[in-house]
């Protein structure tokens, strides 16, 4: 809203008020109503969207944004606060104001938006467009739309890098190298929550992959995944942030850590930093937009706009050439090129890639919906111990 | 006046009785002071009293439960739930209507994520159900029970029931229990399972490391401030600079200096090795634990140590040292006996303002804190950004608010408040 006093909306419209006012009119009301008239008059021309920031949203802005921008003259403003995202909706939810035009969350984000209400739902095939061979767009998607409504647009992983100067002669290949204190000492990372530890925890203490969930709803199945972490608990820097891993590994604090594929990339190919990626037992998870519920019309209809544009064959599949994220279209997997800097190929940086994904976890979103409150509170009063 | 009052009423120079006339002048006065701090008084009530109230009002507030389900909580009242017997169809067939409308407002997820606080699973089953029952028909298709329990089984489980009957409540003492690690049950009150008692461990963490924080902060705050008020104008003042010139400086670049700083292939540990004080396999371990979050702690809040203690010391009159001299004090008596007794209001005020920060901070256990370093404000950020369980996180904020007055009181009872000085 800067700049926005020379508008000349604004002008007009306020001059349009002066000349109506009656003695009745208190300033409050005059103030109020130009206020409506600026919000209204902006609006026509901006849009915010709410995202991750850093190199994501970089992605995005060269993606989407500024395309879109280009065609239509929308302007449209960054907001980074997608990791507090479902907070900040309730809480204009329930202030009555909502601020925000398009949402960049995870799926289990999305998950819970739309379970309060706070999502606007998504009609897939009337509201998007299909693949270039005319294939609907739910169906080009296919099982990444996990709620009613979210429109998915990457898909992003939870993996290992790890440094290739301090493993020795023999890199880890698998999983539970993270769990081999004998071949791999040295500090990992791991992320300061249950979810993912507590699944690896598992498959590296002999339950089979397809049980791994199973497992974990029983109370012993929990302290069976915490046990196995215990054996590794000393050596262990928990993060919290995305970037702390990629840290870590350049300064040599850790030989191995988890965090989000496209981070590792960025070491690993913009950083030329000795770091390598560990892609067994990765865990795929979905980004990707929500429109918040309570919208007027107009903004509703130009969010439905942007993303329609923003989330079709060829846009997913531009996105690639700046982050080694996976389009959540299967039609734009064909597309993908090379980096838009670096001139290397993209397809074999995707979680997605056959290579990378022979074996792979998709986050159980159901399951930590429900039992997310309860492992996590047993969870942290194991890391307190 | 007592005089007057007491030997007939006394007349202003216009008549009335000067008592009425004082009064009213008195009014009006104080109306205009009033209309002055009127501004200041309306920010203070919109931006710190009514979040606070609300915040304390939303951690007993529960109206979710009986705003979704209000034929169900009415029927549930007849239902007992000790008798281990599943309710009768009255209440299925109350629950199916309830729940329709409920999907038809989209609220029925929102309680199944409030109730899933309480038991485990609920959200799903609440999310899964509410698609097959808006299927249902409130009139046409009774009876629900059999149908109800095979579109899932949690309505078959006497334990579901139990638990929307116990947290069925307008009003809760939950959320209160739960940050007490304790619970609400139908048998009343009871204690968390062992593995999953956190709260209070935390609290008393929280507690225990500002009291550490605070006690190192007075022992180095102390010779600082004596330095910057009894040294020339021109010195002190440089040193003045450099006690503010981290203050300005953003609090997460100051926590991420320190992280630089004491990893363990950083430039404390790098230093240590090459002197060959330590060895280089065994690196010491000075962060992320509570040792990282004392030192970086201590360090951003000094200042707030440094200041009152700086102006209170100023105005300490070096005459009475010297007169103490020369009367024959050594060095440590005339610091003891009598410039200390006259510095203690700037450490009593330094210790509040520290205190209380130290026990509200987050960002800087987060990062330096690994596990073992973090505080029980890094457990409401939790519940209030990620698990959004506002509710426990309003309970715990208002167990704080209520420490931090009953540790003020106790303060005001041992060291007495009037002798907190900010200058």
């Amino acid at each position: 809203m800067i700049g926005l006093p020379r508008d000349p909306v604004f002008k007009v419209k306020i001059n349009g008020y002066n000349r109506e006012l009656t003695m009745k009119v208190t300033k409050t009301t005059l103030m109020a109503s130009a206020l409506a008239a600026v919000a209204g008059g902006a609006m026509a021309q901006e849009m915010t969207i709410v995202s991750w920031g850093g190199a994501y949203s970089k992605s995005q802005l060269k993606a989407y944004h500024e395309p879109y921008s280009e065609k239509t003259g929308i302007t449209i403003l960054n907001d980074d606060s997608s990791n507090e995202a479902v907070a900040k909706l309730r809480a204009m939810n329930e202030a009555g104001n909502i601020t925000w035009d398009v949402v960049d969350v995870v799926a289990s984000d999305a998950i819970r938006l739309c379970d309060e209400g706070l999502a606007m739902e998504i009609d897939h095939d009337a509201m998007l467009e299909p693949a270039p061979d005319g294939t609907p767009a739910s169906e080009d998607f296919g099982e990444l739309i996990v709620s009613d409504c979210y429109i998915p647009s990457i898909v992003y992983s939870t993996t290992f890098g790890y440094r290739t100067d301090l493993v020795g002669d023999t890199p880890p290949t698998e999983i539970c190298a993270v769990f081999d204190l004998e071949t791999y000492p040295g500090k990992r990372s791991l992320e300061k929550r249950p979810i993912n530890n507590m699944e690896w925890a598992l498959l590296c203490d002999g339950v089979a992959k397809d049980d791994v969930y199973d497992v974990l709803a029983t109370p012993e199945g929990q302290d069976q995944a915490l046990a196995k972490l215990d054996t590794i608990k000393d050596s262990v820097v928990w993060w919290s942030a995305g970037a702390d891993t990629p840290q870590l590994l350049a300064d040599g604090e850790v030989i191995m850590g988890s965090t989000y594929n496209g981070r590792l990339f960025s070491v690993i190919e913009e950083q030329n930093q000795p770091v390598a990626m560990l892609w067994d037992a990765q865990v795929f998870d979905i980004d990707g937009w929500i429109i918040p519920a309570g919208l007027d019309d107009e903004r509703k209809q130009r969010a439905l706009d942007y993303l329609k544009f923003a989330t079709d064959t060829q846009r997913l599949a531009d996105q690639a050439k700046y982050i080694s994220y996976g389009p959540a279209r299967a039609s734009s997997a064909p597309l993908v090129g090379q980096h838009a800097d670096l001139g290397i190929d993209m397809a074999p940086h995707m979680p997605t890639d056959p290579e990378n994904a022979k074996n792979t976890f998709l986050y159980n979103y159901e399951f930590w919906a429900d039992y997310r409150d309860d492992i996590d509170a047993k969870f942290q009063a194991w890391l307190a111990q | 006046m007592t005089d007057a009052t007491q030997s007939g009423p006394m007349l202003a120079a216009d008549g009335t009785p000067l008592k009425k006339s004082l009064a009213r002048s008195l009014r009006r006065r104080k109306l205009r002071a009033l209309a002055l701090v009127a501004p200041l008084l309306l920010f203070v009530m919109l931006s710190f009293v009514i979040p606070i109230v609300s915040m304390l009002l939303r951690s007993v507030e529960n109206s979710i439960v009986a705003e979704t389900l209000p034929l169900t909580v009415v029927e549930l009242k007849n239902w007992d739930a000790e008798g281990g017997e599943l309710p009768d169809e009255a209440l299925y067939a109350a629950f199916t209507k309830d729940m329709v409308a409920a999907v038809e407002a989209k609220t029925h997820t929102r309680l199944g994520t409030r109730l899933n606080y309480e038991q485990t699973g609920m959200s799903s089953m609440f999310r899964k159900s509410g698609r097959k029952i808006k299927r249902l028909d409130p009139e046409s298709d009774a009876p629900f029970k059999e149908k109800l329990i095979e579109i899932h089984d949690g309505w078959g489980d006497v334990e579901t029931w139990r638990t929307i009957k116990t947290h069925a409540v307008p009003i809760t003492n939950g959320y209160f229990l739960n940050a007490v690690d304790m619970r609400r049950t139908p048998e009343g009150a009871q204690a968390q399972p062992e593995d999953k008692q956190i709260l209070i461990k935390l609290f008393g963490r929280t507690l225990f490391m500002s009291l550490i924080i605070t006690g190192s902060c007075i022992l180095l705050a102390y010779p600082v401030s004596y330095l910057l008020a009894t040294l020339p104008m021109r010195v002190s003042n440089l040193l003045m600079i450099l006690v503010l010139l981290p203050f300005w400086t953003s609090l997460l670049v100051r926590t991420s200096a320190w992280k630089v700083m004491l990893q363990q292939q950083g430039v404390i540990n790098e230093t240590l090795v090459w002197l060959g004080l330590v060895a280089d396999d065994a690196r010491l371990v000075i962060i992320n634990n509570q040792f990282g979050t004392i030192i970086a702690m201590t360090h951003i809040l000094l200042p707030f140590m440094i200041l009152p203690m700086y102006s209170v010391m100023q105005t300490i009159p070096p005459s009475y040292t010297r007169a103490a001299k020369s009367m024959g004090a050594t060095n440590w008596t005339t610091f003891w006996r009598i410039y200390f007794p006259q510095s203690i209001p700037g450490i009593g005020a330094g210790s509040i303002l520290v205190f209380i920060l130290a026990i509200g901070y987050y960002i800087t256990p987060e990062i330096v804190g690994g596990t073992k370093g973090v505080f029980i404000s890094n457990r409401i950020a939790y519940h209030i950004s990620s698990s959004l369980n506002w509710g426990l996180a309003a309970a715990l904020g208002t167990i704080l608010l209520a420490v931090v007055l009953l540790l003020y009181w106790c303060y005001d009872k041992i060291v007495g408040i009037d002798n907190v000085k900010l200058g």
